[in-house]
Formats: C-alpha cells, structure tokens, sequence
C-alpha cells in the first residue's frame, strides 16, 4: 500500500513546489528580485537549503534558484500498472517539498502573512538554537515529536501534549485538521505554549513543518560540525542523534504526505492516529517508516517505540507532572496558592554535608502547616533545609547540590522557581495544590533527584522543611553564616592553590577534538561547568568526562602553559593539538566546541578585542555575527585571535591575562555589559583600570571598528597604549 | 524422442510445432539426434590435450583407470573444468577489451556516433584505477581510464585493480591464498598451459588456478565489460519494457540485433530512427522500423533504452521462424550456425558483423569503431529492402503474451531506489535481511538451451518458490528473459512473494525478481554483494552474507567461469546439471566440500529444481544461523549513551 503513501508524497510536493513559484512570483513582483529575504536572526540563511547544497539564499532572486533544485528534484508521479520504483522517488519529493516550504515561508516574512504572530512564533533564531539545541546534545531532551493536524478534542490534545513533555520531549507544533490546529487547542485550554514550556508552534499552514525540520538541520550543523552539502551526513546525523518523530493527527492529505517524506529523509517516522497505509520495513528510518491509527492514550508511547528511544523519566512521587519542559512555565498571579518568600519574608534552601550517622535517609518532615492550613495568597515564610551524606562527598560540594534544587524543584508542574540561597521566591498553582501537592512533595523531589543525579556520592538525603515564619529566622543564622564561609572559601580558591584542572569532554560526541580545561579561576566555556562541577563530576562517573589534570610543572606561567595540561590535551584531542595556553587566545588558546556562551576576537587596528555573547544577534565590529564566527570558531579547533569562553571567565583576573587581560576589552554587546557590568568593574577595579566600563564601546556607541577606536581615542582606552597583542 | 507440444511455454511449443510441421530444423531437433551424448565427456573423463589421447577413464572401474600418460580421473576432470573456465573468462574478457578499445577510440574522437555518457561512473571509475580527475577534460579521462583497462589484460606485474572493491577480508583471503587475479590474458594463457599434457597433475593446483582464472573474469574483463558499456551508453536505470515474441511487429520492418555487445546493437538502435530511414521505411510500405533484442544484446538494450525483448538464447530460432523478421544482425557468443539455414527457410537475412565471428552463408558486414553509424545504417537499409520480400503465409507471431517488464537494477539504482538522493544506500536492504523480512538473496543467473524441451521452464518454476520463501532474486542473462518473458519482473508479481518480502517490495515499489543485466553484469552482483558487506550487519565477508547463485540450464563455457569466480568470491553456487566432474569422485568431492573451507565458497550440481530450491533455502538459514539474526531480538530503544555511540558517518 506503500504506492499510495508515494503518490500522495510526490502529488504533494508538486503542488507545493507550484505553490512556492507562484508565492515567489507574488512576492518579486512587489518587492523585486533583488529584495534581501532571511529568516530572522539566523546566519544559516533558509537552513534546509543551505544544509543541502551550502547555496546561501540572500535574495527573491536566489529563491529563484533555491526553487530551481526543487525542481530537479521532482520525480513524476507513479502509474497506477508496472510501476518504476517510488521509495527512491518519494523521498526525493520529501526534500523538493521542504526547499519549497521554506521559499513560501521566507516569501511570507517579506510579503505576509507573516509567520509570527497571536500564538505562532515561526522560525527559532540562533539564540533559540544554542539555548535549545545544546539540550539536544547533551541528553536533556531527547528529541522532538513534530505533531501536525489537531486532536479530534482539547482535551486530547492537552492529555497528549502533557505526555510527550513527561518525556522531556519538544512537541513542535505545525499545520491543522479542518482549520484547527494542535496548538489553538492547547491555547483554548489555558496551556502555556512557548519554547519555555517546550510546547513550540511553529505555525498553522502545513508549509511551517519546515521550522521543526530546519532547527534539525542548524543543530547537525552548530553542533554535529557537519558542513554545508554535506547533506547525507546531515540526515544521518539527525537520524542517530536527534531522536525526532511526526506524530499525524486526523487527516492526512498529499501535502502532509509530501512533508512525512520530507522527514523520513532525516530518519524521523510518522504515526498517525488515523487509517492510512503502513510502511513497516526498515531502513531509512531506525525502525518502521509509518505506522497508523493509533489510539490516542497508545499514541505517545508508540511514537517513542517506533522512533527507538529510550526516555529515561524521573520516577518522581508526586501528584503533579514531572520533567524539564515544565519548568518553564510560569505561574501567573491569579493561578497562584501560595508564594513563598519574596520582600520581608524570611525563606532559604540550604545544603549541608553531615556524617553518616547522624541522618536518615528519606526523611521528610514539614516543622509547621503544611499548605493545606495556609491562606491563599503570598508572604509565606519557607527554610529548605537539606542534610546529605555519603562516603564519597565532600563539603566542597553543597554548593552544587543547592544550586540544582532551581531545576529539580522547577521541573514539578505547578512549581516556579526563583532565586537561590536566602533570596528565593517560589509559587505554588492552585492547579499542583488541587492535584494534592503540598510542601511536603519538595521534600520528596530532593531526595529522589539528589539519589537520581548524584547517587554515586550520596548514601542519604534527608529534608526539613520549616514553614513556621520564627522557626525560618532562627535557622537563617547559621544558614548565613555558612554562606559567608562558603564565600570565602571560594574567594581563595585560584588556579595557583589547587593541583589540579579538570577536563570536560562532553562535547567531543560532536566536536571531537575539543577539550575544555577547567580551572578554578576558568569555567568551561558553557558556563555550566565549573572548577568544583568538574571535581564533582569526577567522582560521580570515575570513567565520564571530567577527568582529573594534574598541572604538572609549569612551561609558561604569564600564557598559563603547564605540562600536564599538554599531555592531556594531546592524548585527548586524539593527537590533534599538543599545547594550550590557559591564559591566552592568541598562543594556542583552548579548543572551543560550540556551546560557548561568548566569542572573543581580535580588532587589529584597536590594539584589542571584542566580546560577542550568544544573545546578542546583530552585526559586530570585526564584521561577522556571533553565528558566523561560532561557525569559524567552533567544532573542536584552536583558532589563534580567537576563542570561546563563559560569561564568567571575564571577571576572572585569568582572563587573557597572558594577552594583557581585561584591559584589551574594547567593545562588547550592551545587555551583556549591563547584566555582568559589575563584576567586571570590580574585575577591572582590582587590575587598577579606572572607570573602566564607561571605555568599553557597545552597539549603541560604535559598530564599526572604526569606530571602536574613534571611541576609544576620545575616552582614552588603556588598550591603545599596550604593546601590541602579537 | 517424442516431443509434446503443450506445456509451460505454449508459444515456443506452437512455433517448434510448425517449424516441425514444415520440416524446418530446430536445435531441439539436433538435441535429440546427438543422443545419446558421450558418456565419458559428460562426467569430465575424456581427455584430448595430446596426441596420445584421446584417453577416457572407465567410471564404473572396469576398464582403465589412467590414461597414456598416467593422468587419473581427478587430473583429467580438472583440466578440462580449468579449460572450460579459461574459455569463459576468454569469452567475457575479450568482450571489455573491445568495450575498452571503443572507451579510448570515443574519448579521442575517433569513433563517430559513440560519446561519454555517464561521467559519474567515469570519475567512480576513475578513482579506483586511481587516475586523477582534478582539471582535466573528460576525455582526457576517459581516455587514461580506456587505457588502464586496456592495461589490466596484458600487464606485466601487479593484479586486476577491481579486486579492491572487494571487502578488505576477502583481499586478504585471496592473498594469503595467491588466487588474486593477475593480468587476464596471463591468467587464461597460463590455464591452457597448465592444463596441457605434462604440466599441473595435482587437481586441488588445479581447481587453484581456476579460482584465480574465473576471476580475472569476473572482477577483471567481465567488470571492465560492465563499467565501460555504463561509461559509454549509460548506467542503466529503472525503466519499463516489454518482452517476448510478441515484440515482433506484423507491420513493421523487424530487426532483431543478437549476440553481446551493446556496440552494434546501439548503432543499430539509433540508426532505425533515422527521419530518411523511417521515410524509405514508410515508402516501402512499413509503419516503422522495430528493432527486437535476443540473448544479452537484448538485456543490454532493454535495461538501457527499454528496447523490446524478443527473447532469449533458445529463442532465436523461434524468433527467426516467426517470418517476419527482415533481418537478424548478430555479433559475438551465443549465436547458433543453424540460424544461417534455418533463416534461409524464410525471407530473413543473417547478417554478421564481427570479425572474430562469421558464419558461412551469412552476410558479413563488419562494424568497427569508426564506421559504426554508417554501417548501422546499412543495415537498417538492408531490412527496409528486405521487408517486401516477407512472405505473409510464412508469418505467424504469437499473440498470447508480450510480457512487461521493469528492468535495469544496478547496483547504483539499487542504492537509489532504497533511499533517494540523499540517503542512498544499501541499509534498508541489509536490516530487512536481518530482521528477517527477506531471509536472503539469491541470484539465478546464466544460459537457456535446448537441454530444456519448453514444456518445462525451471527457472520460473525455481524463482517462483525462492520468491514464496521470502528470498528476493537478481537476475541476468538468459535466465532473467525467460522470467521477464513469465510476467515476474512487474512490481505486481510481489503478490506472489512471501508476506516479509511482499511487505519489503511494496514499500519501495520494486519487483521482487530484479533484472539485474546481461551475462557480464553478473560482476554487478559481485558489487552489490561487496557493498551489502560494507553496509554492516551481515558480517565482514561475502561468505557470510545469507545469499547463493543458481544457474539452471547452463551450456556455455561462460557460465562455468561466472559459477566459479562467484565460488572464489565465497558464493554457494549451484548448477542445474549432473557435475562436469562426475566422473572423478575426489575432484569432485573437492568442488563440493572442501573448498568451501578454503575460499568460503563452494559448488553443487543439482538436476532437480525442488532439490535446489531447498539447497539455496538451507544455505541462506545455515548463513543466517551463523550470523546471528535468526534469534529473535528485543527491540533496541536508545539512550543518549546509545546514540552517541551510533556513527555519523
């Protein structure tokens, strides 16, 4: 029956190639051939196309020839008697399908309707990508389900979407039934929708499926190194690393075949929940290419079954949902029980190592009401007071314990989660509280995310949770004055008081010669990886990652050149490199892989560099966007003049200090300056740079280098007066 | 002998009938007046390499057991299947040198009317003869790939530069073994030295070199054949044709081209559409000008252009006794004499136009190089002037079936049709194997004769049952037209496959029989076969792979060195004959069995087409058995550990 599926496929996409000439034709006719189209910040251009033949579209004009591939690769449509083979044929039609969608959606943002707007978002931009895409990378979601079509009820629909965010899953949302689409039906029922919650609608017309498919193309390419028409790499990235799937709800016509087609190329199934024909041999996908009629309560876990993947769900007990994708929901005031702390009110969450022998584990206990005897409403008092012990951990720990409690806590539905330490805000639904969640439940989350998470340092966890507003103000002293230790402790820890580094070679799963070295004054370049994370890592898995370095003796002390380092790098990188510089971005600086939260790079004519975070989407001074230059720097290589690194790293006193320091930074984003402004005073302070935040230029001062160094002639940037940087 | 004249193949029974009734003689009738056939050349025990022979060996133990110069049953067996394997590889590889010869002659612009056609299989070619493509014009290309071929029959070191596509595991066992291939003129030349009195004595040397021989056809000639005819005419695609007498047109000239290579037949094709051509066709009283194929010149232009298909080997006399065939243009192997007098009973002209192959009474009108297309044309005329001469009461065309087909499944197509452009590979051939849904794949390949009176046709019979076992079939030569002609190389027919296979065929649209090409495409198997290796999954050597080669109804020398290059290659093969070596029991338990442990490949003998059925069955459950994927497996569900550990590559 599988002729059908390919007739409809190929039928399909000549309908939607026609479609795309004739919304192209439209478009030059009112703007022009040689208007600019893009997607909005992106600097893989319409990435479908770009992924396939590396041809960047950059105008109507380039959509001509965009279409042109599409074209050349439209099979004819089957005969009914004696057919030529179609599998071949249908899925070429697949990919000619998607080339078209992503004309006729480019052609949208320049003549409309445009694709973003009430529920819709259309394309993700690159921030999206590497916030979101790196999830991909490193486990934390482990796929996404594309659904099309609407549920025959909302509240199918709410129950189907509830289950696939249970398995940490993005749920793409595109196309619809009869006018009606899967994500109107989640809005109609009050679902929060949004990449936060992982519920992301793309865009009503089946033609916006390409935003689903073209975010697989940019991770392969971000984060997989895969190159520009190195296309069947791509697809076969994307089918043994994104474990993605079409999930098919009410009726399938030619053009939701032809766009099925499209994403069986990148190894990704449809199920659908109606009576269509099976393709259950193997081959192109992991396992069945399509399965249908479904029922709706089996829909979820087939998809999963079909697609191969193995979700590891947190086995939580609590009465509400559990998982990452809903610890972006937010928790609007009316919907609210309860809030806890917030101004005047005294609440905290606090971790602390005990022996052995002085806890139980699994010990929950609420010291007060529990929520049941509160008043709606918030200025609720709240001490989150955690013991753990275990032969392997260390005090040096408790830190990162506490600070996972923003996640494990913010994963339970109906759970926001602010602040840390003594500066928390949480709120409770009034949704979680008539499902039976209570204060107890935080209790229960710890200790069973603590076990999952960090079992291999941890024998027992035990809760106490102080609800009484004295209780709270009696604890906070001596929860501060360990916080105040903790702080000092911290403050003495550099790279010259400890022996050794740690590695992190996550990333080497895509970029595999890179290795992160992490010292306490250089977090790895993620930004999530501390000196202590590393450590802490170290002892969970002896065998994973994070590997301990030892120094060694030291080659270079001003570049942060040691031999140990070397060795590791060299044996690490598979021979690939053999020095790096801890300190240094112009003699061999560390590899970067491509989770960078910043780039720095060198402006020659300055004397200086430049410091782009992942955030920040316009035009920089040394001419290329962050896009552009994670593309130059990234994929596990040493680029001299330019590196990747963390937020963090900036205010350290490491900071290129090899290269000068903190003084050769001449320009950087302005949100970036406000948001770590001042820690970078007090950076700069330290090294003796007067005033020093005012000289560094932002967009809105300069864009040019040019016109960095006009800025900083006029405020008299230390840089100028350095020796050059080479 | 009594004849019946009802059976599987009405329509060759109808035409024999008449031709009988006319007094017309047929091969079948020479069949049955050489009975019975010598006892002692059948079973491998006569031997005439010197002129102290002939020499038989009695096998029954009575008479004598040597011969003059004390050769046994074993050495005299031997050499005559080494002999039968040389001529084979002779046949094949004198086939590619003339392809190669054409390649050089086209890419210096000294052969009019031929071109470069496909320029990806020149570069793949290319690479793996390692001659660069960087900045250089394609016939500067061509012509150093025509000349490295060229190289591969006379050079003096070094061994055939196609063994490399062989898994990495095969090289080696065949170089540990010394049976890579060397130069293919030294490899045949050295056979009929071996085989001469006085020389190789010791049967196990000798099968040896047989090895050795078959595939410097095989991975040598034949793949050189194979590579340069897809250079110069195109690598064949899927295409829809049609097949059988039927082709043959009441009111058209009819050409039919017969023989094996696609360099007359070509220009033959293009000349016929010729607008003067057609006009003197036209003016003569015709509706056109219809060229038919026989034997592999009819594969070869069928699976290229979707040329009809007149029919195979034993056909030819059934084709000419239609009466209405203008003209019958013949080139090289395969071609009966009888065909002179037997078209002598009708108006049709037997035209040959090789030098190495004339027939006495035949026209000869010799086709090189750089006259092909006026040569073509000449005998397009020669048919347009015939055709009043047709005599109406002589022509009877069966008009029960013209058989369609889809042909041209090379292993290029094959890749593509399983994934598209950008996912073209063998993979979801190899993980349906290994789940199961085709147990394995099985080639049946070779010649048809009149060792089969047509009221039986075995190899309909025989793939039809591989088929319901879930064994999906490739096929060339004369064996894949017989089950064209049958209606079993349709995508319908995947109605009569096993439910796994059906399922396979139906999800990628394809016969369950693939019609793979001509005899000298069978080194196309020989890739695929590498290929499904590489892939992964079904172990590190063709000799594990769950598949074997049948050829039924074998009579040329050819077919023996197909047979015993696929047994070198690490194929289960087996022949729908009494074994060549009957007579010589340990030889012959050596082709059996003990090869199998030295080069993973063996042979077997096997008249009873239900016996072979189960052979090839058996022999693709004991491969799969050995590899694993007969136990039932749970279904892998991946974590993030998993994926990480799958290649992107």
């Amino acid at each position: 029956m599988s002729r059908i599926i390919a007739t409809a496929a190929i039928r399909g996409a000549h309908s939607i190639v026609k479609q795309a000439e004739e919304k192209l034709r439209e478009a030059i006719e009112s703007k022009g051939k040689d208007t600019k189209v893009e997607y909005p910040d992106t600097g893989y251009y319409l990435p479908i196309i770009y992924s396939a033949t590396a041809f960047e579209v950059k105008t109507l004009g380039d959509c001509e020839e965009a279409l042109g591939h599409a074209r050349a690769l439209l099979p004819p449509i089957p005969e009914e008697k004696t057919y030529l083979p179609y599998l071949g044929w249908a899925l070429d039609a697949g990919m000619a399908t998607l080339f078209a969608e992503e004309v006729i959606e480019a052609c949208k943002y320049l003549i409309g309707p445009n694709p973003v707007g009430g529920i819709w978002l259309g394309a993700a931009t690159d921030v999206i990508l590497r916030e979101r895409g790196i999830e991909f990378v490193d486990g934390t979601a482990p796929g996404f389900a594309a659904v099309v079509g609407a549920a025959p009820t909302n509240e199918i629909a709410v129950q189907i979407a509830r289950e696939l965010q249970e398995k940490n899953l993005y749920i793409f949302i595109s196309g619809n039934t009869d006018g009606k689409s899967f994500a109107e039906q989640l809005d109609e029922e009050g679902v929060q929708l949004g990449w936060e919650t992982r519920l992301v609608p793309f865009g009503k017309n089946i033609t916006s499926t390409i935003y689903s498919l073209g975010f697989a193309n940019k991770a392969a390419l971000s984060f997989g190194g895969i190159k520009p028409a190195d296309f069947t790499r791509n697809l076969i990235y994307n089918k043994n690393r994104i474990f993605a799937f079409v999930m098919a709800l009410g009726e399938v016509d030619d053009e939701k075949y032809a766009n099925a087609a499209g994403a069986i190329n990148y190894g990704f199934p449809t199920i659908a929940d109606t009576d269509i024909p099976a393709i259950l041999p193997t081959g192109v996908c992991t396992y069945e290419h399509v399965v249908p009629l479904i029922t709706h309560d089996k829909i979820v876990e087939k998809c999963i079954e079909v697609r191969g993947l193995k979700v590891a769900a947190a086995k939580v007990d609590i009465p509400v949902s559990y998982g990452p994708a809903f610890e972006g929901e937010r928790i609007r005031k009316d919907d609210m029980q309860i809030e806890i702390g917030g101004p005047g009110t005294p609440a905290f969450e606090y971790v602390v190592m005990r022996d052995n022998s002085e806890i139980e584990d699994g010990k929950v206990e609420v010291v007060g009401p529990d929520m049941d005897e509160m008043e709606q409403g918030p200025g609720k008092s709240l001490g989150i007071y955690v013991e753990v012990s275990g032969r392997k951990m260390q005090s040096e720990f408790e830190p990162i314990f506490e600070r996972r409690t923003h996640h494990f806590l913010g994963e339970a539905q109906g759970f926001f989660h602010m602040g840390q330490r003594d500066i928390i805000r949480h709120r409770m639904s009034k949704d979680a509280y008539n499902k039976g969640f209570r204060i107890l439940h935080i209790g229960k989350i710890i200790h069973a995310k603590y076990h999952e998470e960090y079992g291999a340092l941890l024998d027992k966890v035990q809760v106490t949770l102080y609800t009484n507003k004295e209780d709270v103000e009696k604890k906070l002293d001596e929860v501060k004055a360990a916080f105040h230790e903790r702080d000092e402790r911290a403050l003495g820890m550099t790279d010259a008081s400890v022996n050794q580094f740690y590695s992190c070679t996550l990333c080497q799963s895509f970029a595999p010669s890179h290795v992160c070295i992490i010292s306490p004054e250089r977090s790895g370049l993620c930004g999530a990886v501390s000196w202590l994370d590393g450590k802490a890592g170290y002892e969970i898995t002896p065998t994973g990652p994070n590997q301990p370095i030892e120094k060694g003796k030291i080659i270079d002390e001003k570049l942060g050149l040691w031999e140990g380092a070397n060795d590791f790098l060299y044996q690490a990188s598979n021979k690939e490199f053999e020095q790096v510089s801890m300190y240094s971005m112009v003699t061999n600086p560390m590899t970067s892989c491509g989770c960078f939260e910043c780039i720095s790079a060198m402006l020659p004519m300055t004397n200086g560099i430049m410091t782009v975070d992942r955030d920040f989407t316009g035009m920089t001074p040394c001419g290329m966007k962050f896009s552009t230059l994670a593309g130059t720097v990234g994929g596990g290589i040493q680029t001299p003049g330019f590196v990747g690194h963390s937020k963090f790293y900036m205010s350290s006193s490491k900071f290129i200090s090899g290269d000068g320091g903190l003084a050769r930074q001449v320009w950087m984003p302005k949100q970036l300056k406000d948001e770590i402004g001042d820690a970078i005073s007090e950076a700069a302070e330290e090294a003796g740079l007067e005033d020093f935040l005012n000289k560094i230029a932002d967009e809105t001062i300069a864009q040019t280098e040019e016109e960095v160094l006009e800025y900083m002639q006029k405020v008299n940037h230390p840089a100028l007066a350095m020796e050059p940087m080479f | 002998m009594t004849r019946k004249f009802e059976g599987a193949d009405q329509e060759s029974l109808d035409l024999l009938k008449r031709m009988k009734e006319s007094g017309i003689e047929s091969s079948f009738d020479r069949y049955d007046a050489q009975q019975p056939q010598c006892g002692y050349g059948t079973i491998g025990l006569c031997c005439r390499h010197c002129q102290m022979g002939p020499c038989n060996v009695d096998p029954f133990g009575k008479g004598p057991q040597k011969g003059v110069c004390g050769a046994d049953a074993n050495t005299i067996a031997a050499r005559h299947f080494v002999r039968y394997v040389a001529a084979g590889t002779a046949a094949h590889s004198d086939h590619g040198r003339s392809v190669a010869e054409l390649l050089i002659a086209t890419a210096r612009g000294e052969a009019p009317g031929y071109k470069i056609t496909d320029t990806t299989k020149l570069f793949e070619v290319a690479k793996v003869f390692d001659v660069s493509t960087k900045d250089r014009k394609i016939e500067e290309i061509a012509e150093e790939v025509g000349e490295m071929a060229l190289a591969e029959f006379g050079k003096a070191y070094g061994t055939q530069r196609f063994t490399s596509r062989a898994p990495i595991n095969r090289q080696k066992l065949w170089e540990k073994l010394n049976i890579t291939p060397r130069a293919i003129d030294r490899e045949v030349t050295e056979s009929m030295h071996r085989t001469g009195m006085g020389t190789d004595q010791d049967y196990k040397n000798l099968i040896m070199q047989a090895c050795r021989t078959a595939m410097a056809d095989g991975w040598g000639g034949a793949m050189i054949a194979t590579e340069l005819q897809d250079i110069l005419f195109g690598t064949p695609k899927p295409t829809r044709g049609s097949t059988n007498l039927g082709v043959i047109k009441e009111d058209e000239i009819n050409i039919l081209v017969h023989g094996h290579e696609p360099q007359m037949s070509e220009m033959v094709a293009v000349a016929s559409s010729d607008p003067e051509l057609l006009k003197e066709a036209e003016a003569a009283g015709a509706k056109g000008i219809s060229i038919a194929g026989i034997c592999c010149t009819a594969n070869e232009m069928l699976m290229r252009h979707g040329v009809p298909m007149a029919g195979h080997m034993k056909m030819q006399e059934m084709a000419i006794a239609t009466g209405a065939v203008e003209v019958i243009a013949v080139d090289i192997q395969c071609v009966m004499q009888g065909d002179e007098e037997l078209s002598r009973n009708y108006h049709t002209k037997l035209i040959t136009t090789s030098p190495k192959a004339k027939i006495i009474g035949a026209e000869h009108i010799e086709i090189n190089d750089e006259n092909a297309y006026e040569k073509g044309k000449e005998i397009v005329r020669m048919a347009i002037k015939n055709y009043p001469n047709r005599d109406k009461t002589k022509v009877y065309i069966p008009k029960g079936k013209k058989s369609a087909a889809v042909v041209g499944f090379t292993h290029e197509t094959i890749k593509y049709m399983l994934g598209g452009k950008f996912r073209a590979s063998y993979r979801p051939l190899n993980d349906n194997i290994m789940n199961g849904r085709i147990r394995g794949v099985a080639g049946v390949v070779g010649c048809t004769s009149a060792i089969s009176w047509p009221d039986q046709l075995p190899y309909m019979d025989l793939v039809n049952a591989l088929v319901a076992n879930n064994i999906l079939v490739v096929q060339t030569g004369c064996a894949a037209a017989e089950c064209a002609r049958e209606g079993m190389m349709i995508p319908e027919f995947m109605e009569k496959a096993g439910d796994g296979l059906r399922e396979v065929c139906e999800a990628v649209g394809i016969p369950p029989v693939l019609h793979v090409g001509s005899c000298v495409d069978n080194s196309r198997i020989l890739i695929s076969c590498s290929e499904m290796v590489k892939e992964g999954g079904l172990g590190n050597d063709i000799s594990e792979l769950p598949v074997a080669g049948v050829c039924l109804d074998w009579m040329h020398e050819k077919a023996l060195a197909i047979g015993q290059y696929f047994v070198s290659s690490g194929v289960f093969t087996i022949f729908g004959s009494k074994s060549p070596a009957a007579g010589a029991p340990e030889l012959d338990k050596f082709l059996s069995e003990g090869l199998e442990d030295i080069v993973g490949g063996k042979w077997a003998f096997e008249p009873d087409v239900d016996k072979v059925v189960k052979l090839v069955i058996d022999n693709i459950e004991k491969k799969r058995d050995a590899l694993g994927i007969n136990e039932k497996k749970e279904r892998k569900l991946y974590d993030m550990e998993d994926r990480r550990a799958l290649s992107i590559d």
